[in-house]
C-alpha cells in the first residue's frame, strides 16, 4: 500500500504525461501481478463498492481528531475533498503499515461492509493508527469512492504497453468488459501472445474541425465540393461486423456492450467484413430525433431494461463506411464510400439502422439559411465533409468541418456561490446566477466556467466582501455582478423551481457595462423555450 | 475587565499610550510587530520595533521616520502604559507586544511559531489577561511535521535533481522563510544561487549579526555549468516567468504551510511542495492559547471566526476580530505571482 500511495503522490505531483507514464511503468515493474490488477482498477476508474457511509466516516473522524462535528465541516470546507480532510484532521500515526495493495483490499477493506457499525469503527480506527497521512489519504480515497488522478485511460493503456511490451491497441481491447482485478487477469491483460484480437479492432476515428461561429463560410470553397449533414448530439460509434461478430466501439476506445441491444441485433444483418461509422441517437416512433438526456438514460447501466427500451428508442444513423469486403477503403473519396453505404443500407433494411440525411443546398447562402434552423430539428449545427476526401485519421485541417450555430446567451445576477473542489478548493469558483420574476431573482443556471483566472479572483473577493448570509458552504452575495450565461439548449422543468433548465450553461462573458436591473426575465426564458420546440417532459 | 487594546479602522489602538499595533495606514506612533509587509507599513511618524529587526525593518519603511529599536524585555513608558517586546519565533526581530497598564496586561501576538528556528529567537510564552493571538492556520487539518525531516527532504530533492541534471528552484517569501530555508540547506551539495530579492533580505539578516551559508547572486557572469548543480532560492512571484529560462531544466518547489492541501498545491503548478510554515498550526495555537491562561482571547486574521467559536465551546472566553482572512490575502498574493508573466529580476 505504501507503494501504492507513493504511486498515486508522483501521478498527483505532475502534470506531465511522459512522468506519469514513467510513474506507472515503475510501479508495474516493482509490484507482482495481483497489485498491478488492483491498481489498474482503480486508475481506470473502477471502485469499490461503498463500504461505510461517509456520514459515520465524517463522525468518527471528527471523534478521532477531538474536535466538534462543525469544526470537521469546517475544515471539510476548505480542504474541499472529504478523503483528504479525514486523512488530515486525524492525527498521523507513529507506525506504518507495509501491507501488500492486494492484502488491504482484501483483509481491510473488502470486509468491512459486512461488519455492524461498532465494528466498523474499530476497524477504522485500527487503519488510522497504521497510516501517515499519504496512506490514509489514498486508504480513504479508495472506500470514499471518486478515485481521480488525472490518469485517462489511454495514459494507462500507454503505461501498461509500455511496461509489456503489448501494442496499445491490443491491451485496450482486452481492457473491455468486464476485468476482474486479479492475477490472472493482469498476465492475461499483458501476454506478449498478441493474436486472437483482431476481429474486434476499431479504426482510428475521424474528426471534424469546427468553423468559428462569426468566421465566413466562403473560406471553404465552392459549396459543391461538400455534403452537408445535421450535426447531432449523439453517441458516435463504429459498428464492426467481422467474423460473425458485432463490436460496437465509441470514440475514446470504449467497447460498448448490452447497452445498445437494438443496434446489436440489427448489426447481425450486415455482411461480415464491414465497419460503419456513424452516430446513435434516440427516436421516437415518428422517425424524429430525441435530446440527449433522453438518450443519456441508456448510458452508464449495467443491463437495459424493457421500459427504458421502449422509453428511448435508438437508432443508428451511419454516415461513413470504412470496410467493406473485408477490405479497408478509407482511402477512397467520401463520396465513393457514401455510394457504397447506400447501396449496402438499401438491401438491409432495419428500422434500427439508418443512413444520415443530407441536407440539400445549392449554395452556402442555402445552407446557412438551414443551419439557422438547426434549433428546430434538435440539431447543434451542420457538418460539412469534402466529397474528395479520405477517411482520415484524427482531426485533420479541411476534410470535416462542425458548423455549429451560436449559442443562445442571457444576462443574469450572480446571487450564490461557492468554493470549487480540487483545483480550486480555496477560490468561489461555482457560481449560481438567478432571472427576474416580477420583482425577484429567481436562480435559473449553475455554472462553473468561462471566466480568465484574473476575473475569478475578482469575483472571489467580491464574494468575500459581499456576503450577506451563508447556508453550509454557499454564500449568498448581495445582487450586482451580471454576467452573460450561454447554454446549448433550454426546456422547461419540473425539478427546477424557476420551472426551466438549460444545457451546459456556462459564463460568456462579465457584463461590466449592466446593471442587475438590466438582466433578463423568467419571460425573456419562456419565449426560448418556445422557440426552440423540446418537449417538455422532465424524466 | 475594559481592554485597554480597542479595534479601529487603522488597526489595534491603545488610547491611553496613544500608539498602534502594526497600523494599515500611516500614523503618528506605530509599534511593529515584524518586517512583512503586511505588518510594517511604510508612512508612519514614529516606529517602535525590536533590535534584532532592525535591518529588515529599514528596508521596509521610510528612512525619515523616527526609530526607537529596543532590546526584549527592555520597557517603554507611553503615557503611563508599560511596552515591552518579546520574541514571537517567526522571522528575525518578530515580537510579541506586551502592553501593561494598572497591572493589566494586553498580549498581541503578531505573527509566531513555536518551533525552533535557528534564523531567529525562540518564541516565549507570557502570560496576559487579554491575549490577541493570529489564526492564519487556524484549523486541526494543519499540523506541521518535525521540521528535520521536512529539511532533510529538501536536501533529499536537490539530490535528486542534481543526479537528473535539473537545476533546483526553490519558493520562500524573500524575508524569513527563504533565510530559515538557507539555514536548513546543505551547502556542501553544491552553490546556492539567490534572486534578487531574496539576496537582499540575506544581506539584511547577515548585516544583523546572523552567520548564513554562502550565497550567490544570480547575474549576468553566473556561468552555465554552475547551474545544473544549484540550488536557487526564489520568490514565489518569479514562477513562471522567463527569469527562470537561464537555468534550463529545473524543478520547481514550494515551501508553505499551505502545501498541506493538496488542491493549493495543484492550484501553483510546481513540482513539489514542502510543509514549512512561520506560524502556529492547530495545535499550537491551543497550546499558547492555554500558556497564555487569559481572561479574553481575541482571535485575528487568518480562521479568526472558527477559531473563536472553538474556544468559546472549550470554556475560553474568545472573540474574532478578524479582518478578512489572512488565506485570502496570501492566496492572492500568490495568485498574482502565478499570474504575473513580467520577468522578476
Ligand atoms: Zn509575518
Amino acid at each position: 500500500m505504501i507503494r501504492f500511495a507513493n504511486l498515486y503522490k508522483q501521478l498527483d505531483a505532475t502534470t506531465k504525461t511522459n512522468q506519469k507514464v514513467a510513474a506507472l511503468v515503475d510501479y508495474f515493474s516493482l509490484v507482482d501481478a495481483a497489485d498491478a490488477a488492483w491498481a489498474t482498477y482503480f486508475l481506470a476508474g473502477n471502485r469499490l463498492s461503498r463500504l461505510i457511509p461517509t456520514r459515520l466516516l465524517r463522525q468518527w473522524a471528527a471523534e478521532a481528531a477531538g474536535i466538534p462535528d462543525w469544526l470537521f465541516e469546517e475544515s471539510y470546507h476548505s480542504v474541499g475533498d472529504l478523503a483528504e480532510t479525514i486523512s488530515l484532521v486525524v492525527p498521523p500515526s507513529q507506525s506504518q503499515s507495509d501491507r501488500s495493495l492486494t492484502d488491504w483490499i482484501n483483509t481491510e477493506l473488502s470486509p468491512l461492509g459486512q461488519l455492524p457499525p461498532q465494528d466498523q469503527q474499530q476497524r477504522i480506527l485500527e487503519i488510522w493508527s497504521k497510516t501517515n497521512t499519504e496512506t490514509r489519504f489514498v486508504v480513504m480515497k479508495l472506500m470514499t469512492g471518486g478515485f481521480r488522478v488525472g490518469v485517462s485511460k489511454g495514459l494507462l493503456i500507454r503505461a501498461l504497453a509500455k511496461h509489456s511490451g503489448v501494442s496499445p491497441d491490443v491491451i485496450a481491447h482486452r481492457m473491455m468488459g468486464q476485468w476482474e482485478p486479479n492475477r490472472e487477469s493482469f498476465e492475461a491483460l499483458v501476454n506478449p501472445d498478441e493474436t486472437g484480437w483482431e476481429a474486434s479492432k476499431p479504426y482510428p476515428f475521424c474528426l471534424a474541425n469546427p468553423i468559428p461561429a462569426d468566421k465566413n463560410i466562403n473560406h471553404l470553397g465552392d459549396s459543391n465540393r461538400y455534403i452537408a449533414e445535421w450535426k447531432w448530439d449523439g453517441i458516435r460509434c463504429q459498428i464492426i461486423r467481422r467474423e460473425s461478430q458485432v463490436f460496437l466501439w465509441s470514440r475514446g476506445d470504449m467497447l460498448m456492450e448490452n447497452t445498445w441491444p437494438e443496434i446489436e441485433a440489427a448489426a447481425e444483418k450486415i455482411p461480415n467484413g464491414t465497419v460503419l461509422d456513424g452516430e446513435i441517437l434516440a427516436t421516437n416512433s415518428e422517425g424524429s430525433v430525441l435530446p440527449f438526456d433522453q438518450l443519456q438514460r441508456r448510458i452508464g447501466r449495467k443491463r437495459v431494461g424493457k421500459k427504458l427500451l421502449h422509453e428511448v428508442p435508438v437508432v443508428f444513423h451511419a454516415f461513413d463506411l470504412l470496410e467493406l469486403n473485408s477490405e479497408d477503403i478509407r482511402q477512397l473519396p467520401f463520396h465513393s464510400r457514401r455510394e457504397r453505404l447506400e447501396v449496402l443500407f438499401e438491401r438491409l433494411n432495419d428500422t434500427n439502422l439508418k443512413t444520415t440525411e443530407v441536407v440539400q443546398a445549392n449554395q452556402w447562402q442555402d445552407l446557412t439559411e438551414k443551419r439557422s434552423r438547426s434549433r428546430e430539428n434538435l440539431a447543434e449545427g451542420l457538418m460539412l465533409k469534402r466529397l474528395d476526401s479520405p477517411y482520415s485519421v484524427g482531426r485533420v485541417q479541411g476534410h470535416w468541418w462542425k458548423w455549429k450555430v451560436a449559442a443562445e446567451t442571457i444576462d443574469a445576477v450572480l446571487i450564490y456561490a461557492q468554493k470549487g473542489h480540487g483545483q480550486r478548493a480555496n477560490l468561489f469558483t461555482d457560481y449560481t446566477f438567478a432571472v427576474w420574476d416580477g420583482d425577484a431573482l429567481v436562480p435559473f443556471a449553475k455554472a462553473y466556467s468561462g471566466l480568465t483566472r484574473q476575473e475569478i479572483q475578482q469575483v472571489d473577493r467580491f464574494v468575500r466582501q459581499n456576503t450577506n448570509d451563508t447556508f453550509g458552504p454557499v454564500r449568498s452575495v448581495t445582487p450586482q455582478l451580471v454576467m452573460e450565461i450561454a447554454f446549448e439548449g433550454i426546456r422547461k422543468s419540473k425539478r427546477h423551481k424557476c420551472g426551466v433548465a438549460t444545457r451546459f450553461p456556462r459564463i460568456s462573458r462579465w457584463r461590466h457595462d449592466k446593471q442587475p436591473a438590466d438582466a433578463n426575465t423568467l419571460s425573456d426564458l419562456h419565449r426560448l423555450i418556445e422557440s426552440y420546440r423540446e418537449p417538455s417532459s422532465d424524466q | 475587565m475594559q481592554p485597554i487594546i480597542e479595534q479601529t479602522s487603522a488597526g489595534l489602538y491603545c488610547p491611553i499610550g496613544d500608539f498602534y499595533i502594526d497600523p494599515s495606514r500611516p500614523v503618528h506612533r506605530a509599534v511593529i510587530t515584524h518586517a512583512h509587509s503586511d505588518h510594517a507599513r511604510f508612512g508612519s511618524q514614529n516606529y517602535l520595533s525590536s533590535v534584532e529587526g532592525e535591518h529588515l525593518l529599514r528596508l521596509r519603511v521610510n528612512a525619515d521616520a523616527e526609530f526607537m529599536f529596543v532590546k526584549y524585555g527592555e520597557v517603554v513608558n507611553r503615557g503611563g502604559v508599560k511596552i515591552s517586546l518579546h520574541p514571537a519565533g517567526h522571522i528575525l526581530g518578530s515580537s510579541q507586544i506586551r502592553i501593561e497598564h494598572r497591572g493589566q496586561v494586553t498580549v498581541i501576538t503578531g505573527d509566531y511559531k513555536l518551533e525552533p528556528d535557528p534564523t531567529c529567537s525562540p518564541w516565549e510564552p507570557i502570560s496576559c489577561h487579554h491575549f490577541i493571538t493570529e489564526s492564519t492556520f487556524g484549523l486541526p487539518i494543519f499540523r506541521w511535521p518535525s521540521q528535520a525531516t521536512v529539511q532533510d527532504s529538501i536536501n533529499h530533492w536537490w539530490k535528486t535533481n542534481q543526479e537528473e541534471g535539473r537545476c533546483s528552484v526553490l519558493y520562500g517569501y524573500a524575508i524569513g522563510k527563504s533565510q530559515r530555508l538557507l539555514a536548513g540547506l546543505d551547502p556542501s551539495l553544491g552553490p546556492i544561487l539567490t534572486h534578487g530579492a531574496v539576496e537582499k533580505g540575506i544581506q539584511a539578516y547577515r548585516d544583523s549579526g546572523l552567520a548564513l551559508a554562502p550565497t550567490r547572486y544570480v547575474d549576468q557572469t553566473l556561468t552555465k555549468d554552475l547551474i545544473p548543480k544549484s540550488l536557487v532560492l526564489a520568490v514565489p512571484s518569479a514562477h513562471g516567468t522567463s527569469w527562470l529560462k537561464r537555468f534550463g531544466k529545473i524543478s520547481t518547489a514550494m515551501a508553505s504551510g499551505w502545501c498541506m492541501m493538496r488542491g493549493w498545491r495543484r492550484r501553483r503548478s510546481m513540482d513539489q511542495g514542502f510543509l514549512i510554515s512561520d506560524h502556529v498550526d492547530w495545535p499550537s495555537l491551543l497550546k499558547a492559547v492555554q500558556l497564555a491562561d487569559a481572561e479574553m482571547v481575541w482571535v485575528d486574521h487568518g480562521f479568526s471566526q472558527v477559531v473563536a467559536r472553538y474556544l468559546n465551546d472549550n470554556g475560553q472566553p474568545a472573540k474574532s476580530i478578524g479582518r478578512g482572512s489572512r488565506e485570502e490575502n496570501e492566496d492572492e498574493q500568490n495568485i498574482n505571482a502565478i499570474l504575473s508573466t513580467e520577468a522578476a529580476s
